[in-house]
C-alpha cells in the first residue's frame, strides 16, 4: 500500500520542483532552447540540482536488487544506441521546441487551463499512435 | 548572450534538488524510474496492479500547482503557442518520447544520474533538436 502513497508524494514533489525551478513555464523553457538569442541557462541548473541528488542515489541503488520496502528494482536494461533512440528523441525535441512543453510540466499544468489541456490531449494521442503502430508492426510478423 | 533578467540560478537549482528528491524517493521505495512519459504511456496498455500508482503519480503532479500556491506565489506560465501548434507539438512529444523510450525526466535526469550512455545520447538529441527548432521558428521564419 505504501507504494501508492509514495507515488502520489513523488508526483507532488516532482511538480513542486518543476514550478519552483521555472520549468513549468513554457516561455522559460523556450528561453533555454533559444541559444542563439537571449539565452536563459536556468534549465542547466535544474538538471545540475536534480543530478546532484540523483547521482549518489542511483549509484547506491545500482548494487541492489530490491527497494527499501522489498519492491523489485526496475532499472532499464537496454544498452544499445540505435536509430530508434535518436530518431525518437529528435521527434520529441522538435515538439518540445515548438511549444516549450515536455511531459512533466504539461501534466503539472493539466488543470490550469485550456492550452495545457489541449497539449496533454494531443500528447496522449501521439502515444496512442505509437501503440497502434507498434502493434501493427508486431502483427505483421516483424 | 545570456539573458540575465530571466536567469534564476538559485530557484532553478533548488527546484532541481526537489525533482532529484522525488526521483530518489520513487527509486528507493517504489523501485522505479521517475520517467513521466513512461508513467503516462504505461496507462495505454494497462496491466494488473499497474494502473493505480501511475494515476496517483500523475494526480500528484497535476495537483502540485494548487499545493504550491498555498506555500508561495507561483510564476504565471506563459504559453505563446496557438492551438494548432500545441496539437502538433503534443503529437510529436507523445510519439517521440515513446519511440525514444523517455523524455527530460527519464533520460535527462534519471538516465544521466545512472550514467547511462543511451540517456546521454537521447538528452543531447532532444536538446539539440529543440534548439534547432526554436532557431528555425524564432529567428528564420519568425
Amino acid at each position: 500500500m505504501i507504494i501508492y502513497l509514495t507515488a502520489l508524494l513523488a508526483g507532488l514533489l516532482f511538480g513542486l520542483g518543476l514550478i519552483l525551478s521555472g520549468m513549468a513555464n513554457p516561455a522559460k523553457v523556450l528561453g533555454f532552447l533559444d541559444i542563439t538569442g537571449r539565452w536563459d541557462p536556468s534549465l542547466l541548473l535544474v538538471m545540475a540540482g536534480a543530478i546532484a541528488v540523483g547521482l549518489p542515489v542511483f549509484t547506491f541503488a545500482r548494487k541492489k536488487t530490491a527497494s527499501l520496502i522489498g519492491e523489485p528494482l526496475r532499472l532499464p536494461t537496454a544498452r544499445n544506441i540505435d536509430r530508434r533512440l535518436v530518431l525518437g528523441s529528435v521527434i520529441f525535441g522538435i515538439g518540445w521546441g515548438l511549444a516549450g512543453y515536455c511531459p512533466g510540466p504539461a501534466l503539472a499544468s493539466l488543470f490550469l487551463g485550456f492550452k495545457p489541456l489541449v497539449f496533454v490531449a494531443a500528447m496522449i494521442g501521439g502515444m496512442v499512435v505509437y501503440e497502434v503502430l507498434t502493434s501493427l508492426q508486431a502483427g505483421s510478423g516483424k | 548572450m545570456i539573458d540575465w533578467v530571466h536567469f534564476t540560478p538559485l530557484a532553478s537549482f533548488g527546484g532541481g534538488i526537489l525533482i532529484g528528491l522525488a526521483a530518489a524517493l520513487f527509486l528507493l521505495v517504489n523501485g522505479r524510474i521517475a520517467g513521466i512519459s513512461g508513467i503516462l504511456g504505461g496507462l495505454l496498455k494497462p496491466a494488473r496492479h499497474d494502473v493505480l500508482w501511475r494515476v496517483l503519480f500523475i494526480l500528484g503532479l497535476a495537483g502540485s500547482p494548487f499545493i504550491y500556491s498555498l506555500l508561495g506565489e507561483p510564476a504565471q506560465p506563459v504559453i505563446e503557442a496557438g492551438t494548432g501548434t500545441l496539437i502538433l507539438a503534443g503529437l510529436l512529444v507523445g510519439i517521440g518520447t515513446r519511440y525514444g523510450s523517455g523524455c527530460t525526466s527519464g533520460h535527462g535526469i534519471c538516465g544521466i544520474s545512472r550514467l547511462s550512455p543511451r540517456s546521454f545520447v537521447a538528452t543531447a538529441s532532444f536538446i539539440l533538436a529543440g534548439m534547432v527548432t526554436v532557431y528555425l521558428v524564432k529567428h528564420i521564419t519568425g
